[in-house]
């Protein structure tokens, strides 16, 4: 028996150091070492005495975490006065010092300007003790509701994804494993879990999980056909409370695939239509997905890759390029790959090289037009530092040309103009705080030109634009705290500076598989393509300026979302 | 039985053959009730022997407010029992007394012939002392409470003798001594005790310090821990027996390894006793990894303590040192371990086996680890086999008949057409059911219980009607669940407890309120003022409506009166009044008419962790830090029994449901269950691998359903006094635990934030209680956790404090959010 719970169990003793500390404190100067040894061990059994003591008090207020007034209880047992001054501390606010070769830990104490505290005005009250009542269960079944628990917790949903072959027991009700894994998870899942030993030892031979379609509750189907309707409708606040809902409700797992594909057909259609409001409609349901914690979406990323991919990268999103934003949702889609690349790249899946790949390749390729190569170029360069210092840096000379070419050439078509336009300020905007972070600081116009072509200058000005932001920010970081030594200057100039690390193993796995996103977007290139309108005099830098009053609150919302 | 008779003779052999100081404990004779229960604890709290009235009112300092009738006066009829049983015990010590006499001569002379003068010095002072009944104060008391009371105390303590076996060291001692002071106030208290068994709330929390202060004095001599061998021995010794055991048969292998823990505690205390800190280390260091892992609490416990100074007042060490460690071992495994000890002539073992362990003997095949695994973990080894032969009446009282008139006023008042038709049948049905006598239950006034008044009768009318709307439940009808959740209560939520028809909710908080919440539509309301009062018309019908006053109507009421958290909250069965017991060491008793405090009963002293009311009212039980459990009655300021043997906390306590009977879990990982009568130990559950948090007795009585912080449920059969079932699945401390209206369904709560549901008539279905079985306590459980595992509930951050069935089977749990 003993063999395989052995315990451990060592005696530790307060070092006889502490004795002296304490001692010189109280202005005993020279105390004998064995006075010390005495007290050390005394001490050390005292205060293991009440620990334990204060533990009881601890189990009988279930609770997990011992408190200060446990410990005052145990004291008062053992008729010792209780420490007073340590109340209502989450944590016991001990710090740690070192030096001269002695290692102390102290309880930091501020001094503490009265007329401050009677200044500040008063804390709000605590909220007072009140009960709530909730259905746990009703017959056995554990609703989903937010009082519970996600019914299928993530690790549940994934261990179901990942291992699919995982059989029951023989003889255990075979019939909606998957409802077993939504509702039923909690009546029939203390058996449920008993039975993860693998299917082999038990000689059972291997089943596959039967392949079944979600039954879906009535209510179930209510709620899906309420939000997706909430969510593609005109109630600008429907839509926000379902999105909210979406982003937070903990037994949504069961419709996942329903919202999945929605969203990925929605897309599919709406972008031949180039209804530009439904797919932002969309792109904001994938993000309310991805925010909710309780949801393994792995199983459904592969649908929405695509999906999204193609608004970042789509030839035209919607009916008048040349005044409607689509630009916006553009970012905004990219900013949503970079998250997925953020929470679901492995090495197995290389979701984040394929994804890189894709968005080089039609950068790179000569006829593909601005717009998809604006998005080719926002998607790039919101996967991180390191993928516009290895990908887009070095294009920018290139890039720079074509732009000017465009821009000063002769007027071919407005929306070439509008595109390069974007595009230009798309590089600056991204790559300015790379460069600042690259370079030596002496910005110098002309070394920027030779390194950069045309470009150059515009990059100068913004790169010294970036410093000074740089610098002004590691000033306030400064001041608020002294641990950070090395301020980030990234922090508000890129609003998603995600996954740094990660990309840097990124041009090392050769992606060979093609992502389904290629040929959605080889099939729109291919497309015959629009006929430009008219040419105009004004070249308006915000082409947000003609477009529709509902459209402009959308990308409002848009912009306001790219702070979250 | 042949196989007890010839035991019997087994244990003669026990005796140790220096002399009899060391084994004060255990006497053959003794009542088997107590058992291990003759610790230090039965000394000084004067287990089931008989108080000292007259000390209890010059000592209670803070005397409740007799908001209730003088005890006198009070409940005849609970005088009655306790009075007989009370004169007993003083007779028995008149009867140990010439025994004891001589045993105290031995002990002064094995002491001058060993040179222990001081401790010689001591004990005849003690002696002394007590032969003049001098309030001069015992040696070693720390602030002593008076000389009042420390006669008082010692003259306790030797009444507390005669029934309990004596208690160590200064049981044995003083024994003869106190005699003839002694067993005057005992009798005399017998004879004027209406509150019979009841000690008193005069010995203050003093007592029980200058007891625990006061032993080590004496039983340290007299212990054998003072022999000297040569400390660099013991883990030669050790390992010897190690090696040999490990070597033995297999069959044997099992029984025998139980040894080691005690005989590893043991060692290690002996070398610390006589001041071998060093090699008391390096032997901890070495052997400590072999012990169960749920033994772990007392080792660490040991693990502190590596000086001779630290064992006094160390209550888990004396608690070793005080009773004995019982094993249960087969006749082969024994003759086995005693022909080895005595081949390698290892004294050093073999004594410790003699003083300190009770060796529990029995014939026919040595258990397996299995069954042994089952049964051990509690701080003082298994139950001996005699601890659980009483008998006790499980069954259920007889329900009162209610009268048919009754349900027609009731009827009417209702309101409510077409009941009559439905209600004679179902009535007649609970009428069958009630008159066939239960075999096993007690007689009807064993107890005496209060009668039973209008509004009960309405209530259990109400009850009636409820039961025709139950829910039959079962594997396939699983009751639904409703969480009620404390919201914003800071980790502060310590006890819960709901009426029985489901209409109030009490916490019981850190911050040593009470709080009372309605959760019916109707609202709390208070009675009116006195003057408010006399000018209600009292002929009116509705004057009961009328008393109420209308503007303190509210959900909540809170209840200010403890000063420390309160850790158990009980409601009485009318729902007149409340319960609550809290760190400050009393058991308060609260009107729900008027939300104010009644009566606050102090007697405990330390902090007091559970109280219930009594299924018929009127009684109480409360238990605490202090080891003991007290049974009370609302009307008594002190305590009408105490029931003491546990060696840690008592953790919860529970009546059974026909009153005759008080569970009690502990913290030395023990189930005890008294017999309110008497006061006697009639069960002793072991086999909780930790602490005891919860208990629950299934509706017909027959069985008790126990948790712990190891997370397992533990199923009871109380008659035959045997374990059958083990319920495996929760992963932290089970806090509370309930058994549906009609028993087919345990619902358990715990801190892993789960309630879980388990088939309760699938698990006591085909219960194999064969005689064998019976007679030897050998039991087999089966591993069918999982298939009686009907459903898990996980909340969110939510430790499921409490969990109660309505009268419909809907299940109500209760618990205080958490946030990580």
């Amino acid at each position: 028996m003993a063999e395989e719970k052995k315990l451990k169990l060592s005696n530790t003793v307060l070092p006889s150091e502490s004795m002296k500390v304490v001692a010189e404190s109280m202005g005993i100067a020279q105390m004998p070492e064995e006075t010390c040894q005495l007290l050390t061990d005394e001490v050390s059994y005292r205060i293991k005495e009440i620990a334990q003591d204060a533990l009881k008090f601890m189990h009988m207020g279930k609770r997990q975490k011992l408190t200060t007034s446990d410990i005052d209880y145990a004291l008062k047992l053992k008729n010792v006065e209780p420490l007073y001054g340590f109340h209502a501390q989450e944590f016991i606010p001990f710090r740690f010092a070192s030096g001269g070769g002695r290692e102390l830990y102290f309880y930091e104490e501020k001094e503490v300007d009265l007329s401050d505290i009677i200044n500040t005005p008063l804390p709000r009250v605590p909220l007072d003790v009140c009960l709530k009542a909730h259905w746990l269960s009703i017959e056995g079944f554990q609703p989903a509701i937010p009082e519970n628990p996600p019914p299928a917790p993530k690790e549940q949903q994934k261990a179901e994804a990942t291992e699919p072959l995982k059989s029951a027991k023989p003889g255990q009700e075979e019939d909606g494993p998957l409802k077993g894994k939504g509702q039923g998870a909690v009546s029939a899942d203390g058996k449920g879990k008993e039975k993860k030993a693998p299917p082999l030892l038990e000689g059972v031979p291997l089943r596959l999980k039967p392949r079944s379609i979600h039954e879906l509750s009535v209510e179930q189907q209510l709620y899906y056909k309420e939000i997706t309707e909430a969510c593609v409708g005109s109630c600008e606040a429907k839509r926000a409370e379902a999105l909210q809902s979406i982003a937070t409700d903990p037994g949504l797992y069961q419709m996942l695939p329903r919202f999945s594909t929605f969203i990925s057909e929605g897309v599919r259609v709406n972008v031949v239509q180039n209804n530009l409001a439904l797919l932002i409609y969309l792109m904001r349901m994938v993000k309310a997905l991805m925010d909710n914690p309780t949801l393994y979406l792995e199983k459904y990323v592969h649908e929405l890759i695509p999906a999204v991919m193609t608004c970042i990268v789509s030839r035209q999103l919607c009916l008048r390029p040349d005044v409607d934003n689509h630009w916006a949702l553009r970012d905004f889609a990219a900013r949503l790959v970079a998250q997925i690349c953020k929470h679901f790249s492995t090495t197995t899946n290389n979701i984040q090289s394929r994804i890189t790949k894709t968005f080089t390749k039609s950068w790179v390729d000569e006829k593909t037009p601005w717009t998809t190569r604006y998005g080719s170029i926002a998607g790039l360069a919101e996967l991180g530092h390191d993928v516009i210092k290895t990908l887009i840096l070095p294009r920018l000379q290139q890039e720079g040309e074509r732009i000017r070419s465009v821009l000063d050439g002769p007027v071919l078509s407005n929306i070439d103009r509008i595109g390069a336009d974007h595009v230009q300020s798309l590089l600056l905007k991204h790559c300015a705080p790379v460069l600042a972070k690259l370079r030596p600081p002496p910005d110098n116009q002309d070394a920027f030109r030779t390194d950069f072509g045309s470009l150059g200058p515009l990059l100068c000005s913004h790169v010294v634009k970036a410093r000074a932001q740089a610098a002004l920010q590691a000033q306030q970081v400064n001041r608020t705290t002294l641990t950070i030594t090395q301020p980030r200057p990234t922090l508000t100039l890129s609003q998603a500076p995600q996954s740094g690390p990660r990309t840097t193993g990124l041009l090392k796995v050769p992606g060979s598989i093609a992502l389904p996103v290629q040929t959605l977007v080889s099939a729109r290139a291919a497309a015959p393509p629009q006929p430009s309108p008219p040419p105009t005099k004004f070249i308006v830098m915000s082409s947000s300026s003609g477009a529709s009053s509902s459209q402009q609150g959308e990308l409002w919302i848009l912009n306001g979302e790219k702070a979250m | 039985m042949a196989a007890l008779a010839e035991e019997q003779t087994e244990v003669v052999i026990k005796p140790d053959p220096e002399g009899p100081p060391a084994l004060p404990a255990t006497q053959p004779g003794d009542c088997p009730g107590e058992g291990s229960g003759g610790s230090h604890n039965s000394s000084h709290n004067g287990g089931g022997g008989g108080g000292v009235a007259a000390s209890s009112a010059g000592g209670d300092g803070g005397t409740p407010k007799p908001a209730v009738a003088p005890p006198a006066a009070a409940a005849a009829a609970a005088t009655a029992a306790p009075g007989g049983a009370a004169g007993a015990p003083a007779a028995a010590a008149e009867g140990i007394a010439s025994q004891d006499r001589q045993t105290l001569l031995a002990v002064l002379q094995f002491l001058r012939r060993s040179n222990l003068r001081e401790s010689e010095e001591i004990l005849r002072r003690e002696a002394r002392l007590l032969e003049e009944a001098a309030g001069a104060g015992a040696p070693g008391e720390m602030d002593g409470p008076g000389a009042e009371a420390t006669s008082a105390l010692l003259s306790r303590v030797a009444a507390a003798a005669g029934p309990t076996g004596p208690g160590p060291g200064s049981g044995s001692g003083p024994g003869p001594g106190a005699c003839p002071a002694s067993a005057g106030p005992a009798a005399s208290g017998a004879g004027t005790g209406n509150s019979g068994a009841a000690p008193t709330a005069a010995a203050p929390a003093k007592v029980g310090v200058v007891a625990v202060e006061d032993q080590p004095d004496v039983s340290a001599v007299l212990s054998a821990y003072n022999q000297q061998g040569d400390p660099a021995m013991y883990e030669e010794y050790y390992s010897g027996l190690k090696h040999f055991i490990e070597c033995s048969l297999d069959c044997h292998r099992a029984e025998l390894s139980q040894l080691f823990y005690p005989l590893f505690v043991h060692m290690y205390l002996e070398l610390v006793y006589n001041q071998h800190e060093n090699e008391a280390k390096s032997f901890f260091e070495k052997f400590h990894g072999d012990q169960e892992c749920y033994y772990q609490d007392d080792l660490r416990v040991l693990s502190s303590l590596t000086k001779k100074e630290h064992m006094k007042g160390n209550e888990t060490m004396l608690d070793f040192r005080t009773s004995k460690f019982v094993l249960r071992i087969s006749r082969d495994s024994y003759q086995l371990l005693k022909r080895h000890l005595q081949e390698k002539q290892n004294n050093q073992i073999w004594n410790i086996v003699q003083e300190h362990l009770y060796i529990d003997i029995f014939d026919g095949m040595p258990r397996s680890k299995q069954q042994i695994d089952a049964m051990v973990g509690s701080m003082a080894g298994e139950a001996k086999r005699e601890a659980n032969k009483a008998k006790v009446f499980f069954g259920l009282l007889k329900e009162p008949e209610i009268e048919v008139p009754l349900d027609d006023e009731d009827e009417e008042g209702e309101n409510e057409e077409g009941k009559p038709k439905k209600k004679k049948p179902k009535k007649d049905s609970m009428g069958s059911k009630s008159k066939k006598q239960d075999p096993n239950a007690p007689p009807q006034n064993r107890i005496p219980l209060p009668e039973l008044k209008d509004s009960d009768k309405l209530d259990k009318i109400m009850n009636m009607k409820e039961t025709t709307k139950r829910v039959r439940l079962g594997p396939d009808c699983l009751p639904s669940i409703c969480f009620y959740t404390f919201l914003n209560a800071y980790q502060g939520l310590t006890a819960v407890d709901v009426t029985d028809d489901s209409s109030l909710i009490a916490g019981g908080f850190a911050d040593s309120t009470v709080r009372v919440w309605s959760v019916t539509p109707k609202k709390l309301r208070s009675v009116k003022t006195a003057t408010d009062l006399s000018l209600i018309d009292k002929e009116s019908d509705d004057v009961l409506e009328r008393i109420m006053d209308e503007k303190t109507a509210s959900e909540l009421k809170i209840l200010y009166g403890h000063s420390g958290p309160v850790y158990g909250a009980s409601f009485s069965p009318d729902r007149n009044y409340l319960l609550s017991s809290s760190e400050d060491g009393t058991v308060r008793l609260w009107s729900l008419q008027t939300f104010t405090c009644l009566v606050g009963y102090k007697g405990h002293n330390y902090p007091v962790w559970d109280t219930q009311f009594s299924p018929y009212g009127y009684y109480f039980v409360s238990g605490g830090h202090d080891r003991v459990a007290r049974l009370w009655a609302t009307d008594h300021y002190q305590p009408l029994r105490i029931f003491a043997g546990h060696l840690a906390d008592v953790n919860c306590t529970r009546f059974h449901p026909n009153s005759n009977y008080v569970a009690t879990g502990s913290a030395d990982r023990t189930v005890r269950l008294w017999d309110v009568l008497n006061g006697n130990c009639v069960r002793i559950f072991t086999g909780h691998k930790g602490p005891i948090h919860s208990l629950a007795f299934s509706p017909n009585g027959r069985f008790l359903a126990t948790g712990a912080t190891d997370g397992r449920v533990l199923l009871w059969d109380i008659g035959h006094g045997l374990m059958v079932g083990e319920l495996k699945g929760h992963t932290d401390t089970v806090c509370s635990l309930k058994f549906s209206r009609d028993g087919e369904i345990l619902a358990s709560g715990s801190m892993d934030n789960t309630v879980r549901l388990w088939d309760a008539i699938k698990a006591f279905e085909d219960l194999e209680t064969d005689d064998f079985t019976t007679a030897t306590g050998h039991i087999n459980l089966p591993e069918n956790s999982q298939d009686l595992l009907l459903g898990t509930y996980m909340t969110k951050s939510t430790p499921v404090v409490h969990l109660h069935f309505t009268r419909r089977n809907l299940v109500l749990a209760a618990g205080a959010y958490s946030p990580q």
